[in-house]
């Protein structure tokens, strides 16, 4: 069974696999037919991002001569799509004298880094690791 | 919503839950693993909030 996974791990649907899960939390997993997971990833993952965003925690802009703020932006890009609709409604401006400020930052990074390590089980599971 | 220890439960919470179902394949397991992560989470955070207790900010 794995290794007829390997087999089939085609690089374009590899790529395919990992920039679907990306944009949407949890997509990889259900194409790749593990639903349960899938289904708990599309839900959870976007409501941390969501509780950030409602928790008042910024979006990080990509500062290069502020490398803990690049690195910031970075993780809230791992959400996919949910980063670019919040962003494309104004949300994520963030507000820094918010008692729940902080949290709201804790619950978006997490929220895409969490995400990016979805990404990596999806390819382990394509190419058959597991 | 602006209470701290709330707002670290449901941290945890959703952070058990995720690792839990990446890391376990079964059910059972997973509801085990998950409910140890969490436990582990709030009890250090508890521990760690009391131990800088005395330190000033």
């Amino acid at each position: 069974m794995r290794a007829t996974a390997a087999e089939q791990a085609q690089p374009a649907s590899l790529v395919l696999t990992c920039l679907a899960g990306w944009a949407i939390p949890g997509a990889a997993h259900l194409w790749l037919g593990r639903r349960v997971k899938g289904l708990v990833f599309l839900v959870v993952l976007p409501l941390m991002f969501a509780l950030g965003i409602l928790l008042q925690g910024r979006l990080f802009p990509f500062e290069l001569s502020q490398p803990l703020v690049g690195l910031a932006a970075v993780a809230d890009l791992g959400i996919g799509l949910p980063y670019f609709v919040a962003t494309s409604l104004g949300y994520g401006a963030g507000q820094v004298v918010a008692v729940t400020y902080e949290y709201g930052n804790m619950f978006l990074i997490v929220a895409g880094l969490l995400n990016a390590l979805v990404i990596l089980d999806a390819y382990d599971v394509a190419v058959g690791r597991k | 919503m602006a209470s701290h220890f709330l707002l670290l439960v449901l941290f945890a919470l959703l952070v058990s839950v995720v690792f839990a179902v990446l890391m376990k394949d079964e059910p059972r397991e997973q509801v085990r693993f998950g409910g140890l992560l969490f436990a582990g989470f709030v009890a250090s955070a508890l521990v760690l909030g009391w131990l800088m207790y005395p330190f000033p900010l």
